[in-house]
């Protein structure tokens, strides 16, 4: 009688301390938006988006910073979504199970563990030193779609896995090929999951630090990236260029870094106002993953 | 005519085929670059200091005039910090994993599920921001004794980062313990704790042994938070209020600086990502095998 009135008080203390576990890093997450919205927000005007870096912390501002992390973000999708889904689509519906394929999944495994440092060493001896990309955009963009790679070929796979197997077999038994089945079958079907996917592997990019300083982002850059697409006046009236890719750059989470490991206080306020946009950022798409994920789990009922 | 449409449909299957196949060997390219680089440069910088110095010599000094390349200080420096990163996210990660799989509702874990992931969302720079400009100032309240730059804060910091995945990995584990177990134990009259600790906690255990080693992992090769908080000076102590240099922020000093290219120093990074490489290639292959085995045992 005694032992079960013990053991129930147990019970509830654990459920207490359960939830208090629970909710701690959800508080120190409040705790650190609060502290960095109150002490950022000031800085947080017209001037500080439009206003290339300075050696005064109240007329710097994250301008190059910003272009830097947007076209980070156009090179590092555009080569790692195409080739991130077309190896989830092998491994999932073509790789048969043998050595080389177990060998595969084994190195992805592994490579979604490898500290993103040591990706920013590989893209400075392959892209900046070995391919003379020196350090660009370009060298950047690739190092990161290096980095979300085996994010994005993990995320694939397992929606994939999602969808039933009967599906495929209807597929088959309607004189379709695999290519067909996978084309209009297994993508329609999984695109939701597969989009959820990789936004949360952008959204892991825009944050990343590490590797852009090991490949060489400078910190102090006055100038953006030559622009795509100028407008003429005389014929062809539009002039198209790629050679912004490869210039210097500067991206948001380094801009924020160099801002934090200064000493002025008027840095530290930079920095915060800074953090509140990347902040902003990631969550802003880590909710549209967020919805995406629910949104494509209801609508969907095999 | 019917057969040349044939030709042609099975030729596109073949192409694609092999383009996809192709797409998922750039994983196997992108290894064997790693290993390259790192090998490459590894290779020349023993070549001017013997591996055995490298190894037993208690100081790291290669940016100064007295040349000194023991990697000691800076290991330590990385054990330290995931030491103290893994106490604060252990306890917190399991105990939060065993009440969100064996004693929540569906209704609270969906709730509170996607806002944990928030959590592993935040750029890793913000929290080296929080560790240097709001823990540190906070704890020097409690030990005045501790330095603007040390172990301490950047560990704990780093500890709640991982403790998402911690806390995720090991509910999964627990959450593919068949119910039968659960039940048979309750039948004898056991109390929800006691199902928890002693049926599911053991039955889940190499699930959770897979999350753990990953997460030592992840604080191993930890960065940011580091370079920021930690401080830039190695040395051999397990004294968490002092600054020290853990192997990743040594790796953006050098980065951060303007060490030419092709210097000894310059190499010191190489061979420095070749020792945080190895460390977290054994402990992420241990880490996937357990968790394969896992699998097995409930598939």
């Amino acid at each position: 009688m005694n032992r079960r009135i013990i053991n129930r008080r147990l019970d509830k203390a654990f459920k207490i301390l359960g939830i208090a576990s629970t909710v701690f890093g959800l508080l120190v997450l409040v705790v650190l938006f609060v502290n960095v919205f109150l002490e950022g927000r000031s800085r947080l005007t017209w001037d500080f988006f439009s206003s290339f870096p300075s050696r005064k912390p109240e007329l710097a501002g994250i301008l190059s910073a910003l272009v830097g992390t947007i076209w980070l973000m156009v090179i590092t999708g555009l080569v790692a979504i195409p080739l991130g889904i077309g190896a989830g689509i092998y491994l999932e519906e073509y790789a048969k199970k043998n050595r080389l394929t177990n060998f595969i999944e084994i190195n992805i495994a592994n490579l979604a563990g490898v500290p993103s440092i040591i990706y920013g060493l590989l893209g400075l001896g392959i892209f900046v030193r070995y391919l003379k990309l020196d350090r660009s955009i370009l060298a950047g963009g690739f190092t990161l779609a290096l980095l979300v790679l085996p994010v994005i070929i993990l995320s694939t796979r397992e929606a994939l896995r999602a969808i039933p197997f009967s599906i495929r077999e209807a597929s088959y038994a309607l004189g379709a090929t695999k290519w067909q089945t996978v084309r209009y079958q297994l993508l329609p079907a999984s695109l939701g999951n597969i989009m959820t996917g990789i936004i949360l592997a952008m959204s892991r990019a825009v944050g990343e630090t590490a590797p852009l300083i090991t490949i060489g982002a400078l910190t102090y850059i006055a100038f953006l990236p030559q622009n795509p697409i100028t407008f003429l006046e005389k014929f062809p009236f539009i002039h198209f260029t790629l050679r912004g890719l490869l210039d210097p750059f500067t991206a948001l989470p380094i801009q924020i870094f160099n801002w934090v490991s200064r000493p002025q206080k008027g840095f530290s306020t930079n920095a915060a106002a800074g953090i509140i946009v990347l902040l902003g950022l990631t969550l802003a798409m880590n909710a549209v993953a967020i919805i995406l994920r629910h949104r494509y789990q209801k609508k969907i009922r095999w | 005519m019917l057969s040349n449409k044939r030709f042609v449909l099975k030729f596109k299957e073949f192409l694609i085929e092999k383009l996809l196949f192709l797409c998922s060997l750039l994983s196997v390219f992108t290894t064997i670059g790693i290993i390259l680089v790192l090998s490459f440069e590894s290779i020349k910088f023993f070549k001017e200091v013997p591996i055995t110095k490298f190894l037993t010599d208690t100081q790291w000094t290669p940016l100064f005039i007295n040349k000194h390349f023991g990697i000691l200080p800076l290991l330590c420096g990385t054990f330290l910090t995931t030491l103290i990163a893994i106490s604060v996210a252990v306890p917190v990660g399991l105990i939060s994993a065993i009440y969100l799989s064996e004693y929540a509702s569906w209704r609270i874990r969906n709730i509170v599920k996607p806002l944990t992931e928030i959590l592993a969302a935040v750029p890793t720079v913000v929290y080296g921001y929080f560790a240097l400009l709001f823990l540190t100032p906070l704890l020097k309240k409690i030990i005045p004794s501790l330095s603007g730059f040390n172990a301490l804060s950047s560990g704990i910091v780093m500890g709640i980062m991982i403790i998402p995945m911690v806390s995720s990995l090991s509910e999964d584990a627990m959450r593919a313990v068949p119910m039968g177990l659960r039940e048979g134990a309750y039948a004898v009259g056991s109390s929800r704790l006691q199902v928890s600790l002693r049926v599911v906690l053991p039955a889940a255990s190499s699930g959770i042994t897979a999350a753990l080693i990953l997460a030592i992992s992840r604080a191993i090769g930890e960065t940011m938070i580091v370079a920021i908080a930690a401080g830039q000076q190695p040395r051999l102590t397990l004294n968490p209020l002092v600054p020290i240099e853990t192997i990743t922020a040594y790796i953006v000093q050098v980065s951060l600086g303007d060490t030419p290219h092709g210097t000894l120093e310059y190499r010191t990074i190489f061979v420095c990502g070749m020792t945080l490489f190895l460390l977290t290639f054994i402990l992420n292959i241990f880490s996937y095998k357990l968790k394969k085995r896992f699998q097995e045992i409930y598939e």
